[in-house]
C-alpha cells in the first residue's frame, strides 16, 4: 500500500488533489481511498487530505500517520504545521515552490531526505500562467506521478479530464506534464549531482 | 297600503337569516347534504367555538374541492377531542402527527400530490393558536415561504386550553390563564406586542391570508371559498371564543365573536400578495368592556376598585386596530351603505 | 457501473435509484453532500418525478416526510447530529405512525461542547424510538443498504434509518459499483402504502390511544421489528441473488474461526479492526471480528451465534451511555448471558478521535490478554483529564471544561490534524 499526504490551504484544492490521485489509481484498475482531514476546509486554513493506493481492497479507516509520499501545496505552512510527521528517510516529498530549500529557510532540516526525493515545482506559477488562477493541486500531481511512479502521468491526465472538462482540464493536463517534465529534468540534475 | 319593512336582521346580531336568502346565497352550514367533515358525537365543551369553527371551515372546503380534501392536524383541542381511539368525528382523511408539526406535514403532503400529478385533492392544515403562533411558528413561517400549496387555518381562542388553559403567544393583554394569574400589581397577562399573526403571514407576501370569527358564518364560508380558489400558501385565522378558558357562558361564544370584532379588538380583513385588500367594517361599536365583561378571564378589570387604567389600555389596543384597518365607516362610507 | 466516488455522492446515486417521490433537505455536516447530490439529480431531471423541498429545519424535514409518506408517497430525507436531535419528536412519531420513511444519518457527535466529526452518539440517542437502524462498514455497503431499506421499510411499513459514519464515509473517496436502475427496480417495486390518506376512503391516522390500548399499539410495533429480524437476512439473500455481491444482513464475521477473542463493533472501524486482527493472527493470536449490521432489532441469536466459540468478546463503540456503560455491550451482553463469555466494552472514536491502526493493535493485545477492564476509553489522555479534576478540587469558579482542556493542550479545536500533531496547529484557526 502507498500512502500520501496532501498539505495545503484552503481553496487550494487539497481535497480535489487527493480525489484525483485516487481516480488516477482507479484508472490504473487499482484499489484507491481518498479522505479529506475533516472539517477545516475554510479559504487560507490548514488542509490535509489523504490517499491510499494498493493492489487488493483497502479495509482501514485510520488517517495517514506514517505516508510513503508528502505533497506540500503551500510553502508556508513550512513553518506552521508539522508537515513531515511520520515521513521516513525513504519517503517522498513534493513542495510547490520557486524558492530552493536554502531559501526557504530549511536547507538543514530537509538534509536528512534522500534528494532524489525532495523535490520542488513551481507550480502555482505554472498554474497562474495556463489557467490565470493560483490552483496547483493538479499541476503538482503530475510531478507527483514523475516523482515516485506511484501512478502514471497518463492515469492523472486522464483523473483530470473526468473531473474537469474543456479548456480547464486541457490547461490542467498541460500544467501536469510541465510539471513532471520539471520534475525529471530536477532529477536528473540531482542524480548528476550526487 | 301600509306594510312593515322586512326585517333581514336577527335582534342583536345583524346576521342575515338564511331562509330570506335566495337557496344559492345560502351558507354551506344550512345545507341538507354538507360534508359533516367533523361530524357530531365528539367530545368538545358545550359552546366551543373551535368546534363550530373546524365543521365551518372545513364543510366549506369540501364544497369547494368537491369532497377531495385532506387534512393535517396539530396537536391540541381540536384533535383531542375529535378522536379518541377508536372513535373519529372526521369523515375527511385526516392525520394528526405532533403539536408543532401541522404546516410542515401538510407540506408533506401537497408534495406527495404534486408529484402524483393529484391536482383534485387539496390540503388543509389546522392548529390551535398554540400550535400556529407559538410551538408550530417556524414549520408555519417554513410552509409560507416556500408558498406550498395549503390552506392553514388557526383556531384561536387565545390560549393553551386543552392543557388547563395557559397563556400563549396570542393571549390578549390582561386575560387571565394559569400561567398569567389575576393577581400581584399587574394581574393576568402583559402587556405586550402580542404576536400578530395574521399581519405576519401577510409579511410573507402569501397569496391570501384572512381573518374570520364563528359569528360570521357567511363571511368565513366566503373566505375559505376564495382561499380554496388560490393555489400557494394561504392563512385563515378565526377567533373562536372557549367558554372553559375565557370563563363565558356556552351561550355566548357567538356573541363574544361578534363583539371581539364590533369593538376594535379582532378585525376582519383580507389580505392578497402582501397587501389588505378588504376590511370589514364595524357596523356598531361598542366600547370593549361589552366584551370584556361578558369573560370571567377579566373579572379582576371590573368592580370595586377594578382596573379602569387597564380597561382603557385595552380599549387602545381597539382604537389602534380601528385606525389601522380603518375599521369604524366613515361619514360619507355610511351614506352609501 | 464500478466508480472511483465519493461516499456521499455514491448514497445520493442509490437513493436516486430508488425513485423516492418526496426528498427533504435541511443542511448539516457531515450530511450535506448527500442532499446537494440528491438535489441536483431532481433539479437535472434525472430523477422524476420528484419533490426536493428545501425545509427550514430538520424537525420539518421529518415532518414533510411523515405527510409525504401518509399520503403515499416514497419519502426520503437525511441528517446527522443535532438534526436528529432536533428531529428526534418526529423521528419516534413517524415509528409510532408505522411510516416507512428511509433516512441517512452521517454519524456525527453531540454538543455541547459542539463537535462536528464522526462518532455514533446520534443513532444511539434514538435507537429505542422503532426505527430500525442499519450499519454501514463501507461506502459499498452504505448503497446497497440503502436499496434494501427502502424495500424492508415499505414491506413491514416502518421506517429504517442507515447510519454510515460521518465524514470517515460520507466524505471517502472510493471504489463503489453502482447498480443500474433494471436492477434496482426488480428489487424495488412501487410503494404500496399499508395506510393512506384518500378521499375516496377516508380514514383518521394519528388518533389519541390511551391506556386501553396502547400497550398493545406498541407490542405491535416490537412485533415488526421482530419481523425485520427475519426479514433482513431473506432481503439480503435475495439482494446478493439479484446484484451478485453480499449486503445487508444481520451480523458480518471475520475469521472468528478458532478465535479466542472477538471484536465486536458497528461501522467503518470494522476495516480498521479487520486489518488489526490480521495482525495478530500473522502474530500467532487468533481475533476475531463481528460486525453488527443491523442494530435495532437487535440481532441477539445471531450475535450468540457469531461469537460462541469465543472466550471473550471485546466491544468497540462509538457512543456510550454516561454514567453507566457501553451501548453496544449492553445488549451484546444481554445476548450472551447464560454462555462464559466476558464482555468488555471500548469506547473509542469520540468526536472524530482518529482510531488509528496501533490503538486497535493495542486494545486487541489487552484483549487476548484479558487484561482490558469493563469499560475503557481507547487513547484516553488521563494527564489532561487529571488536570481538570485537581483544578475542580482546587477552585471553585474552575470554569467550562471544554475551554479550559483546550487551554492546556495549547490548541484550538481542530482540524484533523490530530494526526499530524495537534499541539504543532497553534493559530491554525
Amino acid at each position: 500500500m502507498f500512502q500520501v499526504r496532501i498539505h495545503g490551504r484552503g481553496g487550494q484544492g487539497v481535497v480535489t488533489a487527493a480525489e484525483l490521485l485516487a481516480v488516477a489509481a482507479f484508472n490504473e484498475g487499482r484499489h484507491a481511498q481518498a479522505f479529506p482531514s475533516f472539517g477545516s476546509e475554510r479559504t487560507g486554513a490548514p488542509v490535509v487530505s489523504y490517499c491510499r493506493i494498493a493492489e487488493q481492497e483497502i479495509r482501514t479507516r485510520a488517517p495517514v500517520e506514517a505516508p510513503d509520499a508528502l505533497v506540500v501545496q503551500d510553502a508556508t505552512l513550512l513553518h506552521q504545521v508539522d508537515l513531515f510527521s511520520g515521513v521516513g528517510p525513504d519517503g517522498y516529498v513534493l513542495v510547490n515552490t520557486s524558492h530552493t530549500f536554502e531559501e526557504l529557510g530549511i536547507a538543514d532540516f530537509v538534509s536528512k531526505f534522500r534528494a532524489d526525493r525532495l523535490l520542488t515545482v513551481p507550480a502555482t506559477e505554472i498554474a497562474l500562467r495556463l489557467l490565470g488562477r493560483p490552483l496547483p493541486n493538479a499541476v503538482l500531481l503530475g510531478g507527483f506521478a514523475a516523482m515516485t511512479g506511484a501512478v502514471s502521468i497518463d492515469a492523472v491526465v486522464a483523473a483530470i479530464g473526468q473531473r474537469f472538462s474543456g479548456a480547464v482540464a486541457e490547461r490542467n493536463a498541460d500544467g501536469a506534464r510541465e510539471a513532471a517534465r520539471v520534475v525529471e529534468q530536477e532529477r536528473s540534475e540531482r542524480a548528476a549531482t550526487d | 297600503m301600509t306594510h312593515d319593512p322586512v326585517r333581514f336582521y336577527q335582534v342583536g346580531s345583524f346576521a342575515a337569516g338564511n331562509r330570506l336568502l335566495d337557496q344559492g346565497q345560502r351558507t354551506e352550514q344550512s345545507r341538507r347534504g354538507r360534508s359533516n367533515s367533523l361530524t357530531s358525537g365528539h367530545r368538545a365543551c358545550q359552546g366551543c367555538g373551535e368546534a363550530l369553527g373546524a365543521r365551518y371551515a372545513l364543510d366549506a372546503a369540501m364544497r369547494a374541492t368537491d369532497g377531495r380534501l385532506v387534512a393535517a392536524n396539530a396537536t391540541g383541542c381540536l384533535e383531542v377531542f375529535s378522536t379518541p381511539y377508536p372513535e373519529t368525528s372526521w369523515q375527511i382523511p385526516w392525520l394528526h402527527s405532533l403539536f408543532g408539526n401541522a404546516p410542515a406535514v401538510a407540506t408533506g403532503m401537497a408534495a406527495a400530490l404534486e408529484v402524483k400529478g393529484r391536482t383534485d385533492v387539496r390540503v388543509v392544515a389546522q392548529a390551535g393558536d398554540g400550535g400556529t403562533v407559538d410551538i408550530g411558528f417556524g414549520c408555519l413561517s417554513g410552509m409560507f415561504e416556500r408558498n406550498d400549496d395549503v390552506l392553514f387555518i388557526c383556531y384561536d381562542n387565545e390560549a393553551y386550553m386543552n392543557t388547563g388553559v395557559q397563556r400563549s403567544g396570542a393571549t390578549p393583554p390582561a386575560a387571565r390563564t394559569a400561567t398569567t394569574e389575576a393577581v400581584g400589581p399587574e394581574p393576568g397577562n402583559e402587556f405586550g406586542q402580542g404576536k400578530d399573526l395574521p399581519r405576519i403571514a401577510i409579511a410573507h407576501g402569501i397569496p391570501y391570508v384572512a381573518t374570520a370569527t364563528v359569528a360570521e358564518l357567511h363571511d368565513l364560508e366566503r373566505k375559505v371559498e376564495r382561499a380554496m380558489s388560490i393555489r400557494g400558501a394561504r392563512y385563515l385565522h378565526v377567533l373562536v371564543p372557549c367558554p372553559l378558558g375565557w370563563a363565558s357562558a356556552s351561550s355566548d361564544t357567538i356573541r363574544l365573536a361578534r363583539l371581539a370584532c364590533e369593538s376594535g379588538l379582532f378585525p376582519l380583513f383580507e389580505a392578497e400578495n402582501g397587501e389588505v385588500v378588504d376590511v370589514t367594517k364595524i357596523r356598531r361599536q361598542v366600547p370593549v368592556e361589552d366584551y370584556l365583561k361578558l369573560q370571567g378571564r377579566y373579572r379582576h378589570l371590573f368592580g370595586d376598585p377594578g382596573r379602569p387604567d387597564l380597561v382603557r389600555q385595552i380599549q387602545k389596543v381597539a382604537d389602534r386596530n380601528i385606525e389601522r384597518f380603518g375599521l369604524v365607516a366613515t361619514g360619507a362610507e355610511q351614506e352609501v351603505r | 457501473m464500478l466508480r472511483q466516488i465519493e461516499g456521499s455522492r455514491a448514497v445520493a446515486e442509490a437513493v436516486g435509484l430508488c425513485r423516492p417521490e418526496v426528498v427533504c433537505a435541511y443542511p448539516i455536516s457531515p450530511q450535506t453532500h448527500i442532499i446537494e447530490a440528491v438535489g441536483v439529480l431532481v433539479k437535472s431531471g434525472r430523477l422524476h418525478p420528484c419533490k426536493f423541498v428545501n425545509v427550514e429545519s430538520e424537525f420539518a424535514a421529518m415532518s414533510v416526510s411523515i405527510g409525504a409518506s401518509a399520503m403515499g408517497a416514497r419519502a426520503y430525507t437525511a441528517t446527522a447530529s443535532q438534526g436528529l436531535l432536533f428531529m428526534t419528536e418526529a423521528v419516534y412519531n413517524a415509528a409510532g405512525l408505522g411510516l416507512p420513511i428511509v433516512m441517512t444519518v452521517a454519524n456525527r457527535a453531540i454538543g455541547a461542547p459542539i463537535n462536528i466529526w464522526n462518532d455514533h452518539s446520534d443513532a444511539m440517542s434514538v435507537r429505542d424510538a422503532g426505527w430500525v437502524q442499519l450499519f454501514a462498514e463501507t461506502n459499498q455497503d452504505a448503497v446497497d443498504l440503502h436499496i434494501q431499506a427502502f424495500r424492508l421499510a415499505e414491506e413491514l411499513s416502518l421506517p429504517v434509518m442507515v447510519c454510515m459514519d460521518g465524514f470517515v464515509l460520507t466524505h471517502a473517496f472510493e471504489r463503489v459499483e453502482l447498480p443500474d436502475q433494471e436492477a434496482v427496480d426488480a428489487f424495488l417495486p412501487p410503494f404500496e402504502p399499508r395506510q393512506v390518506l384518500d378521499p375516496d376512503n377516508p380514514v383518521s391516522i394519528g388518533a389519541m390511544v390511551g391506556p386501553e390500548a396502547f400497550t398493545e399499539v406498541r407490542y405491535l410495533a416490537h412485533a415488526r421489528q421482530l419481523q425485520a429480524l427475519a426479514r433482513i437476512p431473506e432481503l439480503a439473500e435475495e439482494f446478493e441473488a439479484g446484484f451478485g455481491r453480499a449486503a445487508g444482513g444481520l451480523v458480518t464475521t471475520y475469521r472468528t474461526e478458532g478465535a479466542e477473542t472477538v471484536v465486536v463493533a458497528l461501522g467503518s472501524v470494522l476495516g480498521t479492526l479487520k486489518d488489526a486482527a490480521d495482525s495478530m493472527w500473522d502474530a500467532g493470536v487468533p481475533v476475531g471480528v463481528v460486525g453488527v449490521t443491523t442494530f435495532r432489532p437487535f440481532p441477539a441469536a445471531a450475535v450468540a451465534r457469531a461469537v460462541s466459540a469465543a472466550r471473550r468478546v471485546v466491544v468497540v463503540e462509538k457512543a456510550f451511555s454516561i454514567g453507566a456503560h457501553g451501548i453496544l455491550a449492553g445488549d451484546v451482553t444481554l445476548a450472551l448471558s447464560g454462555l462464559d463469555i466476558r464482555v468488555d466494552a471500548v469506547v473509542a472514536g469520540l468526536g472524530g478521535r482518529p482510531i488509528s491502526e496501533a490503538s486497535c493493535r493495542g486494545l486487541l493485545e489487552e484483549a487476548a490478554a484479558g487484561s482490558l477492564p469493563a469499560l475503557s476509553f481507547l487513547d484516553l489522555d488521563t494527564h489532561l483529564v487529571a488536570r481538570e479534576l485537581e483544578r475542580m478540587v482546587a477552585q471553585r469558579r474552575s470554569g467550562p471544561v471544554a475551554e479550559n482542556l483546550l487551554r492546556d493542550i495549547g490548541s484550538v479545536s481542530g482540524s484533523g490534524l490530530a494526526v499530524a500533531r495537534p499541539g504543532s496547529q497553534k493559530g491554525a484557526r
